[in-house]
C-alpha cells in the first residue's frame, strides 16, 4: 500500500525524570487520507502530532521510534533539514489561529514567506499567483485588501482558513491538524471541515486530525485511532470502528458522546486517566474497566489485528459488560401547577447600551428543563445571566413563582436569591481556590441562616447526593478533576434547595466521558428533587439528552420552541434547519 | 488620510493627558510649597533680619499676593520661559541652572547612550539562552545588583576605583564653571556606571521576561513549523512583537534616571540639576524647587507619552484599532 | 509541564494549596536572604545594647584608624570623633523601623484602593488609577525632597511621605493582579447569593492577590530601605547627631583615606540587607509564578 507518512514505535517523554508521555506509538496514513486521532485531554495526542514535524514542546523530548514521511526521518533530519521538512514536506494547522498567527505582520506576509523558505515556483511571480490560488482554494478573498489585512481584523473563521492556506501553500504531502475548529461556530466548522476534506482529497495529502470531538471524526476521518494514557488503544477504518467498537474506552467514547436521536443515551464513566510518571504496569484503563481481569493489570496488551485493518490492544475485544439500565431523562412535568416555576416575559438585556437579548418570552416548570440553545453571540449567556441577577441591563419581567425579580442579585431578597440558583460554564474559575468544598457548599446555607453544625450536615448529605462523599468537604478544588469540581459547583447550587437551577454551558469545559456523567447527574437530580432547570448551551445533540422543552436563540431572538424531540426531528425555522444540519454525529455518517 | 486620523486623535487625546498631568502637578508643588511654616522671607534673611527688610523681600516676592495671582504668574512665568528668581542665587533661574542642565543632560544621554543597548542586549540574549548558565550567573548577579540602591553602588565604585583598591578615576567630578563636561571625560566614568549599573539590571529583567513571552508565543512556534530560518523567526517574528515593551523600557531608563542623578549628582559632587535640588531643598529656594520637580516631572511624563505613542505606532493590533 | 503537575495525584486527606509563602520558604535563595536579613534586623534592632560606647561618645580626633584613637576603638573613629563600631551598631534601627512602617501603611492603603478599584471597574476604578498616575508622575525621592522642603525632615514625615508615594505603585500590582480574579466565575456566585461588597473583596479577591501581592510588598520594602537611607545619605535626617547608616556614610566619605571603616561598615550593611530582601522577593516572586502556572494547567 503507498504509504504518506509511517509512525513507528514513537516514545515521547517527559525531559527530567524520564516519564513517557507517550509510547509505542504506530500509524500509517496513505495520501489523500484523513486519519482521526481521538483523545481526550492529557492523553498525548497533540504530542503526537507535533512530533510528526519533529517538534518537542519545552519540557518534552522525542526518545525513541520514527516517524517517516517519503524518505526523510523526521526525528533524525538535522536542523537545516528538519526546517527544509517544515512547511513543505509537513505542514501544521494550530489549534488556535488567533495566537498562532502573528499579530504584527500581514496575512500576504505570513502566508508568502512559507512560499519563500522553501523556494517555491522558483520565483516571486510564480509565489505571489500560488498565494492567490490559495486564497481561493481555502474559499478566502484574494483580493490585495484583503491580503493586507491583519490577523486581528479577520473572523475566527477567516483566521482558520489562513491557517489552512499557510499549511497547503507548499503543496505538503502530509498535514496535521491539531483541533483546528474548536472555538469555531458548528456553521463556520462545517465549511472548514468540508474545505479540509475536498482539499486532502484533491491534493493526495495526508492528513493527521487530531481532536476530542468524535463526531468531528467520523463526519471526516477514512482512519481512526483512539489514545488513552499515552497509547493507541484501537485504529481501524472509521466506519467500522464507529458501528462496533472493539476496545471497551472506545465504546465507552462512543456511548459518552451525546446525539441528536433521541432514543440514545449518555452514559458517564467515572475516574480519570493516569497521569504519565503515575502509569500502571498493565493496561492504563484497566482501573476504570467493568471487564478487566487479572490479566489486564499485569501486562498491557500488545497490538493485534482483531479484523482487517483494525488494531486493538486489549485481550478481550468486542465483549460487551452487562450494564443496568438508565432510566430515561425525559419525565412528564410533575402536576402542573397554576403559577410556572419561572416565566420571563419580554425581556429585553443590553450590553453597555447595545441591546443583544431582543423581547424573550419563556417559562419553566417545575421539574421540567428547558433548553437555551445559541451559538456564541446570540445572547443566551447574556439572557441567562439576567434571569441569575448576574447582568442588570435589563427591561421587562422575570417572575419566580410569583414574586417579581430585581434586576440585580443584591436587590433581591436572600430568600429569593437561596430559590434560584446558577452553575457556571468553567468549574475551573467558579469555586474560590483558597476555600475548602465545605466552606463553598456551605456558604448558601450560612447566609439562609443555618448553624454551622447543621450546615455541615447538608453539606454532607449534599456531596454524597452528587455521587461525591462527605470526606470531600475537607479538600480543596485543586486537588480535585474537573468533574469533581463540576459535581461541588451542583452541590453549591443545590443544597439550598432552589425552585430553579440555571446551568451555563455547564459541560463545556469536561472531556466527553465527565460531560456524560454530569448530565446523567443532573437528569437525576432534576426527577428526584422536582427542580427547574434551565440549561444553556450552544451544544445542539447535548439537548436530546436532557431537555423536554427547546428554545433556539439567534441574534438575541428566540427563532424556535417546542418540546425537545419535535424541534430537533422537524425544525421548522431555516436557522435550526442549517444549525441541524451543521451540526456533525456520529449515527449519521455521511454518504461518500 | 482617515488611517492617520485615528492615531492623530490619540496621540492628541494623550498629549492632553499629559498635560492635565502636569497641571495637576503644578498645583501639587504649588500648593505644597505654599504651606511652608515659616516665612521664606525671614527663611532667606536669617533671624537677624529686620522687619522692613523682611517687608522689602517679602514685596520682592510677590508673596503679598493672594495665593491665586501667585500661582497663576509663577505658572505663566514657567511656560513663557521666565521661571522667576532664585531666593538663594540672586539672579534668574535660567541663568543660574542653565548650565547645570546642560551638565545634567549630557550625564543622563551617556547612560542612557550605554544602558540601554546593554539592558536590551542582556535581556534579549538571556531569553534567547533561558536556563543556561550563562543566563543564571547573570540573573542571579542582576537581582543582587537590582537591590542596591544608586548610592550604595556609587560608594562601592568610589572604594574599588578610585580610594582603596586601585586609584586611577577621579572621586569627585571636577567640572569647572562654564565648562562643558566633556572637558572631564574621566571624571564622567564613575557617575555614569553608577547610574548605568543601577538601572540595567532592573530593566534587563524586564527585556528578559517580556522576550521570553514573546519566543513562548504560539506565533514564534507556527512560525518554526512552517520552516522559518532561526534568522527569521527572530527578527520577522519575534522582534516587531517585542517593539511595544522596549518602548516602555527606554521611557523606564530615563524615568529612572531621572530620580537617581539626585543621589549619583550629590555623590560624586557632579555640578548638576540633582546636586542644585539637593542644595536648594537645604536653603529652601523655593522657586528653584519648584522649578526643577516641575522639569523632572516633564521629563517622566513626555518620555512616558512617547513610549506609549510609539508603542501604538508599531503595534497594528493598537494602530488599526483607531481607524 | 503538565505531565509534573497532574503527577501529584489528589491525595486523601486535606492539602491546602501551597501557599506562596510556604512554596518559596522551600527555595535556598529564600532561606539565605532570610537568614541575611535576620541577622541585620538584630544588628540594627539590638546592637545599641552591646555597643562599647554611646552614639555620641567621642573615642578620639576624627578619622583616626583603630590605633590612633585616644579611647580603645575597634575600627577607629568617624567623623566628630564617633567611634565607628558603636555608631555602626546603633545606626541601621531609624532605617529599618521607618522602611518597614512605610511599607506597612502603602501596603494597608495600596491594597485597598487596588481592589476596590478592580472590583468596581468602571468609573471609580478611572478616578482613582488616575490619581495615581499623578502620583506616579514624580519619582519618589523628589516627591521626599518636596515635603522635606516643605517641613523638615521630621522621621513621622520621611515615613508618612514614603509610604504614601508607594501608595499607587502597590495598588497597581494589586488592581492588575485581582482585574483577572474578579473576571472568575466564583466571584458571581458570590454575588449571586448576595454577600457584601466588602465580603467579595475580603474572602474572594484578597486571598487571591496574596502571591503578586507578597512579591511586591517585598520589592517596596527594598526600595523603601534604599530610599530612606539615600534620603539620610543626602543629609536630611531628624536627628543630624544620630547614628543612622545613609548619614554615616555622606558623613564620613571626607574620611576614606584615613579610615575607610565609617562608610566601608554602613555600606555593606545596607547592601546586605537589600540584597537579601531581593532574594526573598524573588524566592517569591518564583513560586509566585510557577503556582500561576500550574494554575493555568489545570
Amino acid at each position: 500500500m503507498d504509504v504518506a507518512v509511517s509512525i513507528s514505535n514513537l516514545r515521547i517523554e517527559v525531559a527530567y525524570g524520564g516519564a513517557d508521555i507517550v509510547d509505542g506509538i504506530n500509524l500509517t496514513i496513505a495520501p489523500g487520507e484523513v486519519l482521526g486521532l481521538v483523545g481526550e485531554s492529557g492523553s498525548g495526542k497533540t504530542t503526537v502530532g507535533l512530533a510528526v514535524l519533529g517538534h518537542a514542546r519545552r519540557g518534552v523530548k522525542l526518545a525513541g521510534g520514527e516517524v517517516t514521511i517519503g524518505d526523510a526521518s523526521m526525528l533524525s533530519l538535522g536542523d537545516v533539514a528538519l526546517r527544509h521538512a517544515r512547511g513543505k514536506l509537513v505542514s501544521y494547522v494550530p489549534q488556535d489561529p488567533s495566537t498562532a498567527l502573528n499579530p504584527a505582520l500581514r496575512i500576504h506576509k505570513q502566508l508568502i514567506e512559507v512560499l519563500e523558505f522553501h523556494n517555491f515556483g522558483g520565483s516571486d511571480a510564480a509565489r505571489k499567483a500560488r498565494v492567490i490560488e490559495v486564497m481561493s482554494e481555502v474559499l478566502l478573498p484574494s483580493t490585495p485588501e484583503f491580503l493586507r489585512r491583519y490577523p486581528h481584523q479577520l473572523s475566527g473563521g477567516q483566521q482558520q482558513r489562513v491557517g489552512l492556506a499557510m499549511a497547503f501553500a507548499c503543496r505538503p504531502s502530509v498535514i496535521v491538524l491539531d483541533e483546528p475548529t474548536t472555538g469555531l461556530d458548528v456553521s463556520t466548522q462545517a465549511h472548514v471541515l468540508t474545505t479540509i476534506r475536498e482539499l486532502c482529497h484533491a491534493h493526495r495529502v495526508a492528513a493527521l486530525y487530531v481532536t476530542h470531538d468524535l463526531a468531528v471524526v467520523a463526519n471526516l476521518a477514512d482512519k481512526v485511532a483512539v489514545m488513552y494514557a499515552g497509547r493507541i488503544v484501537e485504529q481501524g477504518p472509521a466506519q467500522e470502528l464507529f458501528d462496533d467498537p472493539a476496545h471497551p474506552y472506545t465504546r465507552h467514547l462512543i456511548a459518552a458522546a451525546p446525539d441528536m436521536s433521541t432514543d440514545h443515551e449518555m452514559v458517564g464513566l467515572s475516574g480519570r486517566a493516569p497521569a504519565p510518571g503515575r502509569r500502571p504496569v498493565g493496561c492504563a484503563f484497566a482501573l476504570r474497566c467493568e471487564l478487566a481481569v487479572d490479566a489486564c493489570r499485569a501486562e498491557f496488551p500488545a497490538e493485534t489485528e482483531v479484523a482487517p485493518g483494525r488494531l486493538v490492544r486489549c485481550i478481550r475485544p468486542f465483549e460487551v459488560p452487562q450494564r443496568t439500565q438508565h432510566m430515561s431523562a425525559h419525565s412528564a412535568p410533575i402536576a402542573a401547577s397554576a403559577t410556572h416555576a419561572l416565566l420571563v416575559r419580554d425581556v429585553c438585556a443590553s450590553y453597555t447600551r447595545h441591546q443583544v437579548v431582543h423581547n424573550i418570552d419563556l417559562h419553566v416548570d417545575r421539574g421540567e428543563c428547558l433548553a437555551l440553545v445559541g451559538e456564541s453571540g446570540s445572547g443566551k449567556t447574556t439572557l441567562s445571566r439576567s434571569i441569575g441577577g448576574l447582568h442588570r441591563e435589563w427591561t421587562g419581567e422575570i417572575l419566580l413563582g410569583s414574586e417579581r425579580l430585581a434586576q440585580s442579585a443584591r436587590d433581591r431578597t436572600t430568600a429569593q436569591r437561596l430559590r434560584i440558583q446558577y452553575v457556571f460554564q468553567n468549574p475551573y474559575s467558579s469555586l474560590q481556590p483558597r476555600r475548602t468544598v465545605g466552606e463553598s457548599v456551605a456558604r448558601p446555607l450560612i447566609i439562609g441562616g443555618s448553624s454551622k453544625t447543621d450546615a455541615a450536615r447538608k453539606v454532607g448529605e449534599m456531596l454524597e447526593r452528587v455521587a461525591l462523599t462527605a470526606s470531600y468537604a475537607n479538600r480543596f478544588p485543586d486537588q480535585l478533576s474537573g468533574g469533581e469540581r463540576q459535581r461541588v459547583a451542583i452541590a453549591r447550587a443545590l443544597v439550598s434547595r432552589p425552585e430553579v437551577l440555571v446551568c451555563d454551558e455547564v459541560t463545556s469545559a469536561l472531556d466527553v466521558l465527565v460531560q456524560a456523567s454530569i448530565v446523567e447527574l443532573l437528569g437525576e437530580l432534576r426527577r428526584d428533587l422536582g427542580l427547574a432547570m434551565l440549561f444553556v448551551t450552544h451544544n445542539l445533540p447535548l439537548v436530546a439528552s436532557i431537555a423536554d422543552q427547546v428554545a433556539v436563540l439567534a441574534d438575541g431572538k428566540i427563532v424556535e420552541s417546542g418540546p425537545t424531540e419535535r424541534v430537533l426531528r422537524f425544525p421548522e425555522a431555516e436557522y435550526t434547519k442549517r444549525l441541524i444540519a451543521d451540526t456533525p454525529q456520529i449515527s449519521e455518517l455521511p454518504e461518500r | 488620510m482617515s488611517k492617520n486620523r485615528g492615531v492623530l486623535l490619540f496621540i492628541a487625546r494623550r498629549l492632553a493627558l499629559g498635560i492635565f498631568t502636569m497641571f495637576v502637578v503644578s498645583l501639587v508643588v504649588f500648593t505644597a510649597t505654599q504651606l511652608l511654616p515659616s516665612d521664606p522671607a525671614q527663611a532667606i534673611l536669617g533671624r537677624n533680619a529686620t522687619a522692613t527688610s523682611i517687608a522689602a523681600l517679602r514685596e520682592k516676592l510677590g508673596l503679598q499676593h493672594t495665593a491665586f495671582y501667585q500661582y497663576t504668574h509663577w505658572l505663566k512665568g514657567i511656560v513663557s520661559g521666565d521661571p522667576g528668581v532664585s531666593f538663594n542665587a540672586q539672579q534668574p533661574i535660567l541663568d543660574y541652572i542653565g548650565d547645570r542642565v546642560v551638565n545634567s543632560l549630557f550625564l543622563l544621554v551617556l547612560a542612557s547612550v550605554i544602558s540601554i543597548p546593554l539592558s536590551l542586549w542582556l535581556g534579549g540574549y538571556t531569553a534567547r539562552k533561558r536556563d543556561s548558565t550563562f543566563d543564571n550567573v547573570t540573573s542571579n548577579s542582576m537581582l543582587a545588583l537590582a537591590s542596591l540602591p544608586e548610592f550604595v553602588v556609587g560608594i562601592i565604585l568610589v572604594l574599588l576605583f578610585s580610594v582603596r583598591v586601585w586609584h586611577v578615576l577621579p572621586a569627585v567630578s571636577t567640572i569647572g564653571i562654564g565648562q562643558g563636561p566633556w572637558s572631564d571625560m574621566k571624571g564622567m566614568i564613575l557617575p555614569t556606571a553608577t547610574l548605568v549599573i543601577g538601572a540595567v539590571p532592573y530593566i534587563s529583567r524586564i527585556v528578559r521576561a517580556s522576550m521570553i513571552e514573546v519566543l513562548e508565543s504560539d506565533y514564534v512556534e507556527m512560525a518554526r513549523l512552517k520552516g522559518a530560518p532561526e534568522k527569521v523567526v527572530l527578527w520577522r517574528h519575534a522582534l516587531p512583537n517585542a517593539l511595544g515593551p522596549v518602548f516602555q523600557v527606554i521611557a523606564l531608563n530615563i524615568a529612572y534616571f531621572a530620580a537617581g542623578v539626585i543621589v549619583v549628582e550629590a555623590l560624586f559632587n557632579y555640578p548638576g540639576i540633582g546636586l542644585t535640588l539637593r542644595d536648594s531643598v537645604r536653603v529652601r529656594d523655593i522657586p528653584v524647587i519648584q522649578f526643577l520637580v516641575m522639569v523632572l516631572a516633564a521629563v517622566y511624563v513626555m518620555t512616558n507619552l512617547a513610549a506609549d505613542v510609539a508603542t501604538v505606532l508599531v503595534t497594528p493590533r493598537l494602530r488599526t484599532r483607531m481607524q | 509541564m503538565k505531565a509534573i503537575n497532574d503527577a501529584i495525584a489528589p491525595e486523601v486527606e486535606s492539602r491546602r494549596p501551597p501557599g506562596v509563602m510556604s512554596v518559596a520558604l522551600g527555595m535556598w535563595r529564600t532561606r539565605i536572604g532570610l537568614l541575611i536579613v535576620g541577622i541585620l534586623c538584630v544588628i540594627a534592632l539590638f546592637g545599641r545594647y552591646i555597643s562599647p560606647y554611646g552614639e555620641a561618645d567621642a573615642v578620639g580626633l576624627p578619622f583616626k584608624p583603630s590605633d590612633e584613637t585616644r579611647l580603645h576603638s575597634w575600627l577607629g573613629s568617624a567623623n566628630v570623633g564617633h567611634d565607628v563600631w558603636s555608631r555602626f551598631l546603633y545606626g541601621g534601627r531609624p532605617i529599618l523601623i521607618s522602611a518597614v512602617l512605610a511599607t506597612a501603611l502603602a501596603l494597608v492603603f495600596g491594597t485597598t484602593i487596588g481592589l476596590i478599584a478592580a472590583y468596581n471597574r468602571r468609573k471609580l476604578d478611572d478616578v482613582l488609577m488616575r490619581a495615581m498616575d499623578v502620583v506616579l508622575a514624580l519619582p519618589q525621592i523628589i516627591t521626599a525632597l518636596i515635603v522635606i522642603s516643605m517641613f523638615g525632615a521630621t522621621t513621622t514625615l520621611i515615613i508618612l511621605t514614603v509610604g504614601i508615594s508607594t501608595v499607587p505603585r502597590i495598588a497597581r500590582v494589586v488592581r492588575g493582579a485581582a482585574v483577572s480574579v474578579v473576571e472568575r466565575d466564583f466571584v458571581a456566585a458570590a454575588e449571586s447569593l448576595g454577600e457584601s461588597r466588602f465580603r467579595i473583596l475580603q474572602s474572594e479577591l484578597l486571598p487571591n492577590v496574596s502571591g503578586p501581592l507578597l512579591v511586591e510588598a517585598n520589592l517596596r520594602l527594598t526600595f523603601s530601605i534604599g530610599l530612606i537611607a539615600g534620603i539620610a545619605f543626602l543629609g536630611f535626617t531628624a536627628d543630624p547627631g544620630a547614628a543612622n547608616w545613609g548619614l554615616m556614610i555622606n558623613e564620613n566619605r571626607k574620611g576614606l583615606l584615613p579610615n575607610h571603616w565609617g562608610v566601608t561598615l554602613p555600606v555593606i550593611a545596607i547592601a546586605l540587607l537589600t540584597i537579601g530582601t531581593g532574594l526573598i522577593g524573588d524566592g517569591l516572586s518564583r513560586a509566585a509564578a510557577g503556582i500561576d502556572r500550574s494554575k493555568g494547567d489545570a
